[in-house]
């Protein structure tokens, strides 16, 4: 103590202690490192790899090609999944009970089947329902045209993962929905918001927060799910090109690490765009300040926050005064 | 029409299930009149009051407000139950205070107050925020337009709550224990804001257990428990002079 007094400079000693050691802690990381290092050095010689043809496919036309198909495939069937989920999640909300039913029905139907097995149903819709027809029941139809032709194998893969994944994210939305304190929906309805109204200004954005992280893990997951398209058939996309491909050249191990180099590139950026959509739903929420706006006013006026009560208040007559130019004292807020 | 009273209850009745909340409640409420409902925790008020803007749907007798029926329309000695469209038409003309404040936390205090004018009629943008930056200064939160609901305290968050509820220009305010989850130093900001207003001749009823605001502001004050209301009349006399030995037991537990 009197060390620091010496120095004259604090006033309160900082607390001079032997640390606590951990040297299992240590010693773990050491041999986890070694054992990491052995496996990359057998791995780098290990011929099974082949490097050299990651190295040449990496880059390989096909697979960038393939890559961005299985992208797309994953943006457009995760678009119309958000949108259904969306949907399908508000009217299992709804007072109304024919709605609701709708929607009960939908989820007990597309989460209560394989996936896979929904995707080749959807690759046999074309013999199933050979042509689409648009008239009246039981007349000639006034457009007609062959279902093959309508309905390219792209368009059933994206038709087959979205509608199963908007039972999914019907789930998650509803999860988040529910999470809003029920006296949001009271105050808005008392302002005389319409039920709609209510739901997309004050529930919806609320509930955001609460959905996207589950909702982040759902788009991963669905770039991975989009695999499984070949049961379409649908070959297009990065896994299948990449099998394709290695039972040509029988470079399976190079190609199957070729195809996850380029998965793990893509949910990375996904788990980026992730960060950013949380970091903007957070907004008011706790003591977090992700909006610079809020904090340039909070420092503004830093010194009347110090105090527990506010400048303006108790004891005076506050609320008669006439609004006189109220922008006078308001900080510019327009946003 | 002036002499039509603001609000008019006959004998209205509320059951949840087999539990009747409210019996045969019977009140008015004149224009410009400020009235204080008081009572022990599970009496009914909060409920009556929630009836008023038809939040909760009463199962028989009928209210009024500014002599049109709540949640029914009267044709041919038959009730129509309304259209939600309805509903929320006449709602928009009763402010109603929360007694958890229930601001929206995703928008800024000033955002708060906008949002029903802009949504619910329409109105373009400059005209409501110049008429919602009055109505803060009004609640004396004029520099305070900007912030989130969760950086600031809770009796400014309920004045901002009565800031949007004004933002509607109700003919009635409807306060549910307004200051019931404040700190003790905190009430009086409250309080005064809801005083001014009476003084502005609002009609006001008003849910609480603050006894020297009803015996300072309200021109009636009824005490209700069990479903029932027990005992009304002017403030000063009630308080001093309960008559019912229901009220005078309840009174001596919080003056």
């Amino acid at each position: 103590m009197t060390n620091t007094a010496a120095n004259g400079e604090k006033t309160e000693p900082g607390i001079k202690a032997i640390r606590l050691r951990h040297p299992w802690r240590n010693t773990f990381a050491v041999v986890l490192l070694l054992i990491v290092a052995l496996f990359i050095a057998d791995a780098a010689m290990r011929p099974a790899y082949d490097w050299p043809a990651v190295g040449k496919y990496l880059f390989d036309q096909r697979i960038s090609q393939a890559a961005f198909v299985t992208l797309q495939l994953t943006v457009y069937s995760m678009i119309i999944a958000i949108i259904l989920g969306v949907t399908l999640a508000i009217m299992r909300l709804s007072p109304n009970p024919v709605v609701n039913s709708i929607a009960w029905v939908y989820l007990w139907v597309f989460r209560g089947t394989p996936v896979y097995v929904q995707l080749v149903f959807w690759g046999l819709i074309g013999t199933i329902y050979q042509s689409i027809d648009m008239g009246l029941p039981f007349t000639e139809p006034l457009v007609s045209f062959p279902t093959r032709v309508a309905l390219s194998a792209f368009v059933l893969a994206i038709i087959g993962l979205a509608l199963n994944e908007a039972a999914y994210m019907a789930e998650i939305v509803r999860a988040g929905l529910l999470s809003v304190d029920s006296g949001q929906e009271e105050a808005a309805t008392a302002l005389g918001m319409s039920w709609f109204q209510t739901m997309v200004r004050v529930v919806v954005p609320q509930s955001m927060r609460v959905i996207i992280p589950p909702a982040g893990n759902e788009v991963i997951s669905m770039l991975k799910t989009t695999s499984l398209v070949t049961a379409i058939p649908f070959t297009l996309e990065l896994y299948t090109r990449s099998r394709d491909i290695a039972a040509v050249t029988f470079d399976t191990v190079p190609m199957l690490i070729v195809a996850s180099i380029w998965y793990l590139f893509f949910t990375s950026i996904l788990m980026v765009g992730q960060y950013f959509l949380e970091k903007r739903f957070a907004r008011g929420i706790g003591d977090r300040r992700p909006d610079k706006k809020a904090d340039d006013a909070t420092a503004s006026i830093a010194g009347a926050m110090t105090g527990v009560t506010p400048v303006v208040g108790s004891g005076q007559p506050t609320v008669v005064l006439p609004p006189t130019d109220p922008r006078a004292d308001s900080p510019k807020g327009d946003r | 029409m002036p002499d039509i009273p603001m609000v008019v209850a006959d004998r209205v009745s509320k059951s949840f299930g087999s539990n009747e909340v409210l019996k045969s409640i019977s009140l008015e409420v004149k224009r410009g009149e400020v009235m204080c409902l008081v009572g022990p925790s599970g009496s009914g008020k909060s409920t009556f009051l929630r009836c008023i803007n038809h939040l909760e749907v009463v199962s028989s007798g009928r209210l009024s407000v500014d002599g049109e029926l709540i949640g029914y329309r009267e044709a041919n000695h038959k009730l129509y139950e309304m259209r939600p469209k309805e509903a929320a038409r006449q709602r928009r003309d009763i402010g109603m205070v929360f007694q958890r404040f229930n601001l929206f936390p995703h928008m800024t205090a000033l955002q708060n107050v906008m949002e029903a004018p802009i949504r619910v009629k329409g109105l373009s943008r400059a005209g409501v925020e110049a008429n919602a930056r009055a109505l803060l200064a009004r609640v004396g939160l004029a520099d305070r337009a900007d912030y989130y609901p969760a950086h600031l305290s809770g009796g400014q968050q309920q004045r901002v709550a009565i800031a949007r509820a004004l933002a509607m220009e109700p003919k009635l305010m409807l306060f549910d224990e307004p200051t019931s989850a404040l700190d003790p130093e905190l009430v009086g900001e409250v309080l005064d804001v809801m005083q001014g207003l009476a003084r502005d001749g609002m009609t006001m009823i008003v849910v609480t257990h603050e006894m020297g605001f009803a015996r300072e502001v309200a021109d009636s004050l009824v005490f209700m428990d069990g479903g029932v209301v027990v005992e009304s009349g002017v403030p000063t006399e009630v308080l001093a002079n309960p008559q019912h030995h229901r009220t005078q037991a309840f009174l001596s537990k919080v003056l």
